[in-house]
C-alpha cells in the first residue's frame, strides 16, 4: 500500500465527515450538503479503487486518468459555482421585495400615527445608515 | 415620483419648484437608503417619504414607489430626478400625452437645456435608442431619460415586475412594457444642469457604460414577455 494511496484515502473520509458532521448540525441545509455528500463518495469510491479511474479514462478515451479526475473535479466545481449564484440573485430578489416591503409599511405607520394625531415626526430608526436615523 | 439617493443639497430645491408648479400632485420622495439627511430634508417638507433600509438601485427604488402608487390608487406616476435635471413644468405635457400611450419619456433633444454626451456613451445611447425605437413602433430618441410618466397600465406592470439592475431603469423596464404590450411615445423636455453633484463621464466609465447597456438591451430583448396583470391579481 503506496502512502499516496493512504493520503488518498484519509482525505476522502475526512471530507465525507465532515459534511455529515456539517449536516448533523445543521449548519449546511441539506440541498447543498446532499452534493457534496455524493462528492466526497465519490473521492472515497476513487480513493478505495484506484483501477475505478484507469478503468473509467479508458471507456471515454482520456489517455492519463489523473487529466479524467481533474477535468471531473472542475466541472463539479463550476456546477456548484454557478448553483450558488444562482441562489444568491434569488436571495436578492427577495431581499429586495423584502426592502420595498418594510419601507411601504414604515410609510403606513406613520400616515396611521398622523391619522392618530400622533405627531412623531420622524421615527427614530436604528438603521445602519447614518443619514436614515438623523430624522 | 422621486427616487432620491444622497440628495440632500438638491431635493429642497426641486420640491419648492415642484409644489410650486405642480400645486395639486401627490409628491412621493424614496429615500433609496441614503446615508445623508435625504430622507429627514423630505419630511421637512411634508411630502410622503419611502425609506428604503438600503441603497438597492433605482429599479428598486421605483418598484416601491410603484407598488405605493397602487396601494394610494394613483393612476398615473411621473418620475422626476432628485438631483434638480428636470423640469417639473415639463410634467403636465407628459402626463397629458399618458392619455394615448402607456409610457411617456421625457427626452433631452430639442430642449432649451444644454445637453451633450460624446464618445461610446453617446454611441450606446444612439444604438439603444434606434433598438427600442423598432420595437416600440414609434420613433424614441432618448431611452435613457430618467424623466418618465407610467399610466395605469404601467403602474400595475411596473409594481411587479420593474428591473432592478444596472440600466434595468431606463431600457429594460421599457423592453419590458413594450414585450408585455404597452405602448411607449416620447415628447420634448428640456433639460438642465444638475443642481448638485457631476454626472460621470469618464472614456473608461463610458465604455464600460456601453458594453453593460448592451449586455442589459441584449438579454432583456431574450426573455420571456411578462403579461399584465389585471386589477385583481395586484397584491400590494
Amino acid at each position: 500500500m503506496s502512502s499516496g494511496y493512504v493520503f488518498a484515502l484519509v482525505g476522502a473520509f475526512v471530507t465525507l465527515f465532515f459534511m455529515v458532521e456539517l449536516l448533523r448540525r445543521r449548519r449546511l441545509r441539506e440541498k447543498y450538503a446532499a452534493l457534496w455528500i455524493v462528492v466526497s463518495v465519490v473521492v472515497l469510491l476513487f480513493a478505495i479503487f484506484p483501477a475505478l479511474t484507469t478503468g473509467l479514462a479508458e471507456l471515454v478515451g482520456v489517455t492519463i486518468p489523473v487529466n479524467l479526475v481533474f477535468f471531473l473535479g472542475l466541472l463539479v466545481l463550476l456546477i456548484v459555482c454557478v448553483q450558488l449564484s444562482a441562489e444568491v440573485s434569488g436571495l436578492e430578489q427577495e431581499n429586495q421585495t423584502l426592502a420595498e416591503e418594510s419601507a411601504l409599511l414604515r410609510n403606513r405607520i406613520e400616515r396611521l400615527e398622523h391619522h392618530l394625531g400622533q405627531q412623531s415626526g420622524a421615527p427614530p430608526v436604528a438603521d445602519p445608515g447614518p443619514g436614515g436615523a438623523t430624522g | 415620483m422621486l427616487p432620491a439617493w444622497n440628495e440632500e443639497q438638491s431635493l429642497p430645491g426641486v420640491l419648492a419648484e415642484i409644489r410650486e408648479h405642480l400645486p395639486d400632485v401627490g409628491i412621493l420622495v424614496v429615500n433609496d437608503g441614503s446615508a445623508d439627511a435625504t430622507s429627514a430634508v423630505a419630511r421637512r417638507h411634508d411630502v410622503a417619504v419611502l425609506d428604503l433600509p438600503f441603497n438597492l438601485g433605482v429599479g428598486g427604488a421605483m418598484r416601491a414607489g410603484f407598488r405605493y402608487a397602487i396601494e394610494q390608487r394613483y393612476d398615473v406616476v411621473v418620475q422626476v430626478d432628485a438631483d434638480g435635471q428636470h423640469d417639473p413644468r415639463d410634467v403636465p405635457r407628459i402626463v397629458e400625452r399618458l392619455a394615448d400611450a402607456d409610457v411617456v419619456i421625457g427626452a433631452r433633444f430639442a430642449g432649451t437645456g444644454e445637453y451633450d454626451v460624446r464618445g461610446p456613451r453617446r454611441w450606446a445611447m444612439q444604438v439603444m435608442a434606434s433598438t427600442i425605437s423598432r420595437l416600440a413602433g414609434t420613433r424614441l430618441t432618448d431611452t435613457t431619460s430618467g424623466f418618465r410618466g407610467a399610466g395605469p397600465r404601467a403602474v400595475r406592470l411596473f409594481a411587479v415586475h420593474y428591473p432592478a439592475e444596472y440600466l434595468g431603469d431606463t431600457i429594460e423596464s421599457l423592453v419590458i412594457a413594450i414585450r408585455s404590450g404597452l405602448s411607449v411615445d416620447q415628447v420634448g423636455v428640456s433639460m438642465r444642469e444638475r443642481a448638485a453633484g457631476r454626472p460621470s463621464q469618464s472614456p473608461v466609465k463610458a465604455g464600460i457604460y456601453l458594453l453593460r447597456a448592451c449586455l442589459a438591451l441584449g438579454i432583456s430583448l431574450t426573455r420571456r414577455r411578462t403579461p399584465v396583470g389585471t386589477e385583481e391579481s395586484v397584491v400590494v
